[in-house]
């Protein structure tokens, strides 16, 4: 449970947050989302049958990159079962498009066509949909296609794909450079990296990953004839932006386009994309004029959906003889596959590494450089954290180098170097608002104290056992609006959020929201704000999410943005509704709106709180006896509101603190003790702060120690399936302490900031740096992800980590 | 440079086009006749004899709340009881539980409307054992069965249990923390 305000931290326990003290907002009140998850009756895409559905499954490339020479589907309508089979030609969609407002070379555009048209970028590129009675005769159909390629060498590393002979994945981008940009370069960086004490640097590579929902992808689309419109049902974490791509391929009007969400088995980004199927799934529907449904089976998922994380940093930094940090000099390279996710780019990853490397430390210089190259592998996709879990890792792993080389406490030189003056602007000219970053890492670092684990690696060094213990100091920006997204020139800014709150007859409220939960609580997190806000019962808010038709605008649950952006619109607007109340009321009275207030269900007099009228009885005013409305009061009860954010965003920060001991025999890392001291503002429900918190941190420690895409060198997918990609279990994740601190966002409605994704950035620079110090004894550092047992074996011998 | 052709294998019967009919058989297929016991109901279903226990409870039967998760019996989502044991339901063919009672989560609620939780339910409740849901009638038919051979289990017992599914949301304390708490209170109730 949720610790109260830290005595003596600066920053935490601030009072005057709005929103605190709320009946319900701040409290772990249980999810409305869990009865009919617990008892079968969620509804999940693949629950969904309509009648005369049909089966789609994709015919997909077995070869990195080739060109198509002929697609022959003539063996796969004979195949019982089948009913239709098309390719790229038969169906004629325009192609998915992303862009940056950059000029070339620091962006150049391709494109991704909903099914190869000539060209095959990477096994299991979809080229053609097969469209049967049933699932299974799908699949019969998919065997009996016939697809001849001309086979060329694909690119399979970013380092061949930058050598200078290298294939080009797309002609367009020579050096198979889609991104290419410097966002910030110091004047003189070069003369205090010289005049430095110590120059350290890091050199590392981190594995390819996939998000790895537990509920593939899939869709179930159909034409209604009554709406005129095609209606697509599917699992995405951006409804909105799903619609317009369906729109633009299908050459359809927005309006005739509806996507709706169901329950979603989780998303972690990869969800947060325009994936090609969805749309092939709706164009063979539009065609067919009957209910075509698609779910993407594991091995699909593992291939040849959307990865991430796949990044490549030689960063420098300088730092003066007391520790304190000078400058950081960073190139990044990261691996985006071989196509631009909409609405994002290939930039996403790249992008955020550079304008968000210095993090939570003042760092004076800062020169980067970050590229996103084109290979022949699967795409990418936001994945929870974006960069973040790799630049944290870079640069806490920099911190500890430097602290080795001057012979200071890895903790010590953390905080020396840690911002503690809020707000601060950065040499990336990015201001952050105030935080408690030396409060979680003196907080963090006491607790592994008090519970005797350095006394505790000192026995077993002395036993010759290797017990390490890491840290991980961070920040994480969440809540950015429009003005924040605008810096990174996506052609499309997503940011504000849009609410509309409705009071029906009985003084039950509905709520929308543009964002989009995928396992994160917004029935119940936002429900707790709107009823705060009105002094209403849980009970009688219902959230509205996840439909193109219900909800004006919506940018989706990406980024954190949910709680800090769509959490303010929500209690903005359940505000707007409330002085409505509250002038209808005023009115029954004869008085101004200003001297009346709400209370639970009604709205009374201030100074006279005997004297209320019921949400239900001015409900039957404002619908069913609206003629006794004043003229300037419209009939009806719902209002809407907008939020945004016009500064650079809030950030939630944490530093986690691990233990753990490596086995000499295996090379296995055990994870003995995990510590977690966040602060994500605001907790709206603490229980559900914990489940993220924890959560991302298993997914962090999957990239730290377990999981990765591996390729051939044909291109060929090693890892398609769980006996391959290994998902930790209960078995590998430790438990997990979580302390909170409070350092309210002074800007969003309800003082929250983001919880989403922090768990997964800590985690690996954390659990490495816990290895590394492990291994003091032997001389080694190593410095990719993920850490196989292979290679602490080999290190725990004094051997390196094997080159690149 | 060279050619390479998709694996070409061709089944000579023709389908004849019928009724657009969600999952009625395809014509020209063999069918057969299988009679399953799924949460204390008889059902009967023709079916191809290839496909799995699952797709014919979640597309047949239309028991949904069983998910599928890898269709190689790693992750655990379609963990239904076959005679009070877990198993992979995606790991069998529906005609291999003929005689067999099937539990699936839809038969763990009570009331005359199944929507009163069970002890175990509301302990994954209380614990935010679940976020998106999508693995947790996994997580709750392997703690169902285990519970019932095992009522005695450690909390080190049920970790060990618990890493036989994948969750990908909760990092699995919360659904340990479930599990034990369910035991625990279920002991309780016994001295009483």
């Amino acid at each position: 449970m949720r610790d109260g305000p830290m005595p003596g931290v600066p920053g935490a326990g601030v009072p005057a947050a709005p929103g605190r003290g709320g009946r319900l907002v701040g409290r772990s009140v249980p999810r409305r989302e869990d009865p009919r998850l617990l008892t079968g009756r969620g509804r999940f895409v693949d629950d969904i049958a309509l009648p005369g559905m049909l089966h789609a499954q994709f015919v997909r490339s077995t070869v990195a990159n080739g060109v198509i020479e002929a697609i022959d589907l003539t063996a796969v309508h004979e195949v019982p079962g089948v009913v239709a089979a098309f390719t790229a030609g038969d169906l004629a969609l325009s192609d998915i498009v992303a862009q940056l407002e950059r000029p070339e070379p620091e962006f150049v555009e391709t494109a991704m066509p909903v099914l190869a048209r000539d060209r095959v970028r990477y096994v299991g590129e979809p080229v053609a949909i097969v469209i049967a009675r049933d699932a299974y005769a799908a699949e019969d159909g998919l065997e009996a296609a016939r697809v001849s390629y001309t086979v060329r060498q694909p690119v399979t590393s970013a380092a061949a794909a930058l050598a200078a002979d290298a294939p080009l994945v797309h002609e367009e981008a020579a050096h198979n450079t889609l991104v290419d940009v410097s966002l910030c370069a110091t004047d003189g960086i070069d003369e205090v990296f010289a005049a430095a004490d110590r120059v350290v640097r890091v050199d590392t590579r981190t594995g390819r990953q996939n998000a790895l929902p537990l509920e593939t992808r899939g869709a179930v689309a159909h034409w209604d004839d009554r709406e005129e419109q095609l209606v697509v049902q599917t699992c995405t974490q951006v409804p909105h932006q799903v619609r317009t791509v369906a729109a633009r391929c299908l050459r359809l009007a927005e309006r005739a386009v509806r996507v709706v969400v169901p329950d979603m088995g989780g998303g972690f980004g990869q969800k947060s994309v325009v994936g090609r199927e969805e749309i092939a799934t709706a164009a063979a529907a539009l065609r067919l004029r009957r209910p075509v449904k698609w779910i993407e089976d594991r091995k699909d998922a593992l291939s040849a959906s959307f990865l991430a994380r796949e990044q490549h940093y030689d960063v420098r930094a300088a730092f003066d003889a007391d520790g304190r940090i000078l400058g950081i000099d960073a190139d990044v390279v990261c691996d985006m596959g071989a196509y631009s996710c909409y609405p994002f780019t290939a930039g996403i990853e790249p992008l955020m590494a550079s304008a968000e490397l210095p993090g939570v430390y003042k760092v004076p210089a800062y020169r980067v450089r970050g590229r996103a190259v084109a290979t022949n592998k699967a795409p990418t996709a936001p994945y929870r954290g974006v960069s973040r879990p790799q630049y944290v890792m870079v640069v806490e792993r920099l911190f500890e180098r430097a602290a080795r080389e001057l012979g200071l406490d890895p903790v010590e030189i953390r905080r020396r170097n840690v911002i503690t003056d809020f707000p601060y602007t950065g040499v990336n000219g990015i201001t952050y608002d105030p935080g408690s970053y030396l409060e979680s890492l003196d907080l963090c670092a006491r607790t592994l104290r008090d519970e005797g684990w350095y006394e505790r690696r000192t026995a077993a060094a002395e036993e010759g056992r290797h017990l390490g213990i890491g840290y991980a100091c961070f920040s994480e920006r969440t809540g950015y609006g429009s003005a924040a997204f605008a810096q990174r020139r996506m052609a499309v800014v997503p940011g504000f959020d849009i609410s509309e709150v409705r009071m029906d007859t009985s003084g039950a409220v509905t709520v929308t929201t543009g964002t989009m939960s995928h396992g994160q609580s917004h029935e119940t997190t936002m429900a707790q704000i709107v009823a705060d806000e009105l002094g209403l019962d849980i009970g009688a808010v219902r959230l509205h999410q996840g439909d193109t038709d219900r909800i004006t605008y919506g940018w989706g649950t990406f980024a954190s943005r949910s709680i800090t952006v769509g959490g303010s619109a929500v209690r903005l607007a359940a505000g707007k509704l409330g002085e409505k109340l509250r002038r209808i009321a005023a009115d029954r009275w004869g008085i101004p709106w200003e001297e009346t207030a709400l209370g639970r269900g009604r709205v009374h007099r201030r100074g006279d709180p005997a004297v209320t009228i019921g949400y239900p009885e001015l409900a039957d005013l404002a619908y069913l006896r609206a003629h006794l409305l004043p003229k300037d009061i419209e009939p009806g009860l719902s209002a809407t509101a907008t939020f945004d954010v016009f500064n650079d965003g809030t950030f939630s920060n944490a530093t986690h603190g691990v233990v753990v001991e490596l086995d000499e025999g295996t090379g296995r890392v055990e994870i003995l003790r995990y510590v977690c001291v966040e602060d994500c503002g605001v907790a709206i429900n603490p229980q559900v702060v914990e489940g993220q918190c924890r959560g991302g941190i298993a997914q962090g420690i999957a990239g730290a120690l377990f999981e990765q895409v591996t390729y051939d060198a044909q291109g060929e997918p090693s890892a398609t399936s769980f006996l391959d990609y290994k998902v930790p279990t209960a078995h590998e994740i430790p438990e997990v302490t979580i302390h909170h601190l409070e350092t309210p966002c002074a800007f969003s409605a309800t003082g929250a900031k983001g919880a989403g994704e922090g768990g997964t950035i800590g985690a690996p620079a954390a659990v490495l740096n816990a290895v590394n110090d492990a291994l003091r004894a032997t001389g080694v550092e190593l410095d990719r992800t993920p850490l196989t047992p292979e290679t602490v074996h080999r290190a725990l011998r004094g051997l390196p980590e094997p080159a690149a | 440079m060279t050619d390479t052709d998709t694996d070409a294998g061709t089944d000579s019967d023709t389908g004849a086009d019928s009724l657009p009919v969600d999952s009625s058989p395809v014509i020209g297929r063999e069918l057969q006749l299988i009679t399953l016991e799924v949460n204390g109901e008889e059902y009967e279903v023709i079916t191809e004899p290839r496909r799995t226990l699952v797709d014919i409870l979640r597309h047949e039967l239309r028991l949904t709340g069983t998910h599928v998760g890898c269709e190689h019996g790693v992750c655990g989502a379609c963990t239904v009881l076959l005679d009070g044991r877990p198993v992979r339901a995606c790991l069998m063919f529906a005609a291999q539980a003929e005689g067999a009672a099937i539990r699936t989560v839809e038969s763990l609620s009570d009331g005359a409307d199944g929507s009163e939780l069970s002890d175990l339910q509301r302990a994954f409740r209380s614990h935010h054992g679940l976020q998106c849901g999508f693995c947790t009638p996994g997580f709750l038919m392997l703690a169902e069965g285990f519970l019932a051979e095992r009522p005695q289990a450690t909390k080190a017992e049920i970790r060990e249990v618990v890493a036989a599914n994948l969750c990908r949301c909760t990092g699995y304390q919360s659904i340990v923390e479930a599990i034990d708490s369910c035991a625990a209170a279920r002991r309780e109730g016994e001295e009483k």
